[in-house]
């Protein structure tokens, strides 16, 4: 049975969710009028004040988009063309270099095109992004600054809270992207300020191809998709019932279940960790604060291991990880997040997620305490 | 059964050859290497092997083949061992076989002390050569194997499989070699591999568009230089030597006797000089060589009778070897003159039944005819 130690990439549906995308996979058209219509829009409708309650945001704030890419692109794209417009402007974006892709690539992409002027802040070394340094690149003519909630390789968690109270007082919209934080973090549109937000539903139970962009009254967005003019004319395309449904009950229990899965995942990672730090040459990256890493992610660095052979040594022993994220050919790539704290060593990130067990621990402190061994002394791995 | 790692390039005989391996019981496990950076706006889809579409092509065939799959990126050491090396030979005047080096230094060699180091008995490619012991086809691992040319001829790339020692043909298998090239598609076919009726690629794996001039024109300063004929007179200009090659007869532009038909017949870096001649000049009686590589367990003595191929695709013609006291500045003397010996491509020996590869070595220096005011041999 493999062992599944990256829930950061996909972690399984939740009961409810594969409960409510069964029971609406046949749903109407949400948008038609007659009465399948109307019931399949009340399906959307619920989902997206569910979706609102556990966020801490109003259901007019809720846009459901195909994924969490989908939702950075529409809140980067869409605010900084927007500004653009009304003020008539070359606005000014600041994010940082630690940002997921659907974020910066978007963000380079507009300031190639001539779209935006970019600032990108640096991290520290641990993976956070400093709160002041980000204030320090803001200007007159900035639309937005977005700073994720905490980072998808190395779980480091930014203050959030104090950096969008500090925009707010500068006008300056924030958005976050909050992928990877849902699942942990008690993630609040309302008591962090921000002006924006992207969720991504499979990554805290719910199915993959459905997301959340949370956009705040009041904050201009330029839509990516035109069409029909669903969801307030921000994202057309027809409603996915189904996926909504998913997303919602997904989120929901995610939200439900988050303190007490934070405290247990907090115990195994830190398990994990430590059994693997105790070995020479093991280092876990990421803040030494536990209150600014995430509970489901362990990242570390192994000196002399090989990363190819240590990649296809844990997919032998059947023990899912992430060794690196993959380019579009589908090789692993050097990570410019690593790259920007100046992390060395082969990187190999574990996350747990919600049906983690102390059984996964074992078997990965098990597998890698004699595979670092035997790629250490060039013992072969396969056979 | 044995472990064997196979290299998918993403092309038809590579995902065949994964797939003779499955059938053959043995435990497969596929890897395509992402050599070249090939800039996404100048990837030529079915041209090269470097692009998107090509690791897409063999993951598919991977996951139809229901074996584990994994992308090494080479990438870096494709670019010092093979594209660097390959712009300086053509700046040094000299015409390098990209295939044979990167086979060296990176897909076959390399790649074969990796497989081996991880645990593989065997590192398997498409490429079409065969593999023999004791007469009979190799289908696992094991001492005493020779390198024999494929069951297609025109197919056959025994010659830039030269570098192969026997230590490493004995953790090799082509299960390819063994069938036609219609064969290979056929089995394709049948086994609903998307990459049945792929374009075979001919060209320069990081050079998709075929422009090998225009690549090294962006890799290489500008060298202009004169072209001379084999009196010395200038016959034209030039802006970089590298865009000529021996034997090449278009593209010279040459301002004196145009309508002359003339061929390269040598090349002089250092004085950045290209000289022109007719036919005969080409002609080749003996052929310098170094950096010999074996893969035959009991090498060539000097006297032996062989047959010789320069280039790729073209006939091994009949020879005699005299070799030195170590594996360089050897010699081939040719029964016949060959015309259009290019420095820097591969001599590869075979036995007189032009069946069984013997080895070879880079070719550094070669015989032209008395009286051309410049030949490389002679420096």
């Amino acid at each position: 049975v493999r062992t599944d130690l990256d829930h950061a990439a996909t972690t399984p549906p939740r009961p409810a969710a594969r409960a409510a995308l069964s029971r609406h996979l046949e749903a109407a058209n949400a948008s038609s009028t007659h009465t399948a219509g109307q019931d399949a829009r009340g399906v959307v409708e619920e989902s997206r004040e569910r979706v609102a309650r556990a966020l801490g945001a109003s259901p007019h704030e809720v846009v459901f988009t195909s994924g969490g890419t989908e939702a950075d692109n529409l809140a980067v794209c869409g605010v900084v063309w927007a500004d653009a417009r009304r003020r008539r402007h070359v606005p000014h974006l600041v994010t940082t270099a630690v940002e997921h892709p659907a974020v910066l690539a978007p963000a380079r992409w507009l300031a190639e095109r001539g779209d935006c002027r970019l600032t990108e802040v640096a991290p520290e070394p641990d993976g956070t992004v400093d709160v002041d340094r980000v204030l320090d690149a803001v200007r007159p003519d900035t639309a937005l600054v977005s700073v994720m909630a905490a980072n998808n390789e190395l779980g480091a968690v930014n203050d959030v809270a104090s950096l969008a109270a500090a925009l707010r007082e500068r006008e300056v919209p924030l958005h976050t992207d909050a992928v990877q934080a849902v699942a942990t973090l008690d993630v609040d549109v309302d008591a962090w300020g921000v002006d924006a937000l992207a969720l991504s539903a499979h990554k805290v139970g719910g199915p993959q191809g459905v997301g959340v962009a949370v956009l705040r009254r009041g904050l201009p967005v330029e839509p990516l998709t035109h069409g029909g003019g669903q969801d307030r004319g921000v994202r057309s395309g027809t409603f996915a019932v189904g996926l909504i449904a998913a997303c919602a009950a997904g989120v929901e229990e995610a939200v439900a279940d988050r303190t007490a899965l934070r405290r247990r995942l907090r115990r195994l990672t830190d398990r994990l960790a430590a059994g693997l730090t105790a070995l020479d040459g093991v280092r876990r990256n990421g803040p030494s604060d536990a209150d600014r890493r995430l509970a489901s992610h362990v990242h570390l660095s192994f000196d002399g291991v090989d990363p190819t052979a240590l990649a296809l040594a844990l997919d032998r022993a059947e023990v899912a990880g992430s060794a690196g994220s993959a380019c579009g050919s589908g090789a692993a790539t050097a990570s410019p997040v690593l790259e920007a704290c100046g992390i060395v060593g082969t990187p190999l990130r574990l996350s747990l997620g919600w049906t983690s067990t102390d059984a996964d621990v074992d078997r990965a402190l098990e597998v890698l305490t004699d595979l670092v061994l035997r790629l250490r002394t060039g013992t072969a791995v396969v056979g | 059964m044995a472990e064997v790692l196979v290299a998918m390039s993403g092309g038809v005989d590579s995902a065949v050859a994964a797939a003779l391996l499955v059938e053959a019981g043995h435990r497969v496990t596929g890897v395509h290497l992402k050599l070249a950076d090939v800039p996404t706006d100048q990837q030529v889809p079915g041209h090269g092997c470097c692009t998107l579409d090509d690791a897409q092509d063999a993951r598919r065939a991977a996951q139809v083949l229901g074996i584990p799959f994994y992308v090494w990126d080479l990438s870096d050491t494709f670019r010092r061992e093979v594209q660097d090396p390959f712009a300086a030979a053509y700046a040094a005047g000299t015409t390098p076989n990209p295939c044979v080096t990167c086979n060296e230094k990176v897909k076959y060699a390399a790649l074969l002390d990796r497989a081996t180091e991880l645990g593989f008995d065997a590192l398997a490619t498409g490429h079409h050569a065969r593999l023999r012991r004791d007469g009979a086809p190799v289908s696992a691992p094991g001492a005493g194997v020779e390198l024999c040319r494929a069951a297609d001829p025109r197919k056959d790339q025994s010659y830039v499989l030269y570098v192969a020692t026997p230590d490493q043909l004995a953790r090799t298998l082509l299960p390819v070699g063994e069938l036609a090239k219609t064969e290979v598609r056929a089995r394709a076919a049948d086994l609903g591999l998307r990459v049945a009726d792929k374009p075979d690629s001919y060209d320069v794996c990081f050079i998709p568009d075929g422009d090998t001039a225009g690549y090294l024109a962006d890799e290489l300063p500008g060298a202009p230089g004169p072209i001379v004929d084999t009196g010395g007179r200038e016959v034209g200009r030039h802006d970089g030597v590298w865009r000529y090659t021996v034997g090449q007869r278009r593209g010279l532009a040459l301002t004196v006797d145009p309508h002359v038909r003339r061929f390269v017949v040598d090349v002089d870096a250092p004085s950045r000089t290209v000289v022109v001649g007719p036919r005969d000049a080409l002609a080749c009686r003996w052929l310098g060589v170094d950096e010999a590589s074996w893969a035959v367990g009991e090498r060539p003595v000097s006297g032996d009778r062989v047959r010789v191929q320069v280039r790729a695709h073209a006939p091994a013609v009949l020879a005699t070897v005299h070799l030195g006291a170590d594996d360089a500045g050897w010699r081939v003397d040719l029964d016949e003159p060959l015309h259009g010996v290019a420095l820097g491509q591969a001599a590869v020996l075979y036995d007189l039944a032009d069946r069984r590869c013997l080895g070879g070595g880079r070719i550094t220096r070669a015989d032209r005819p008395a009286g051309l005011p410049l030949t490389t041999a002679s420096r």
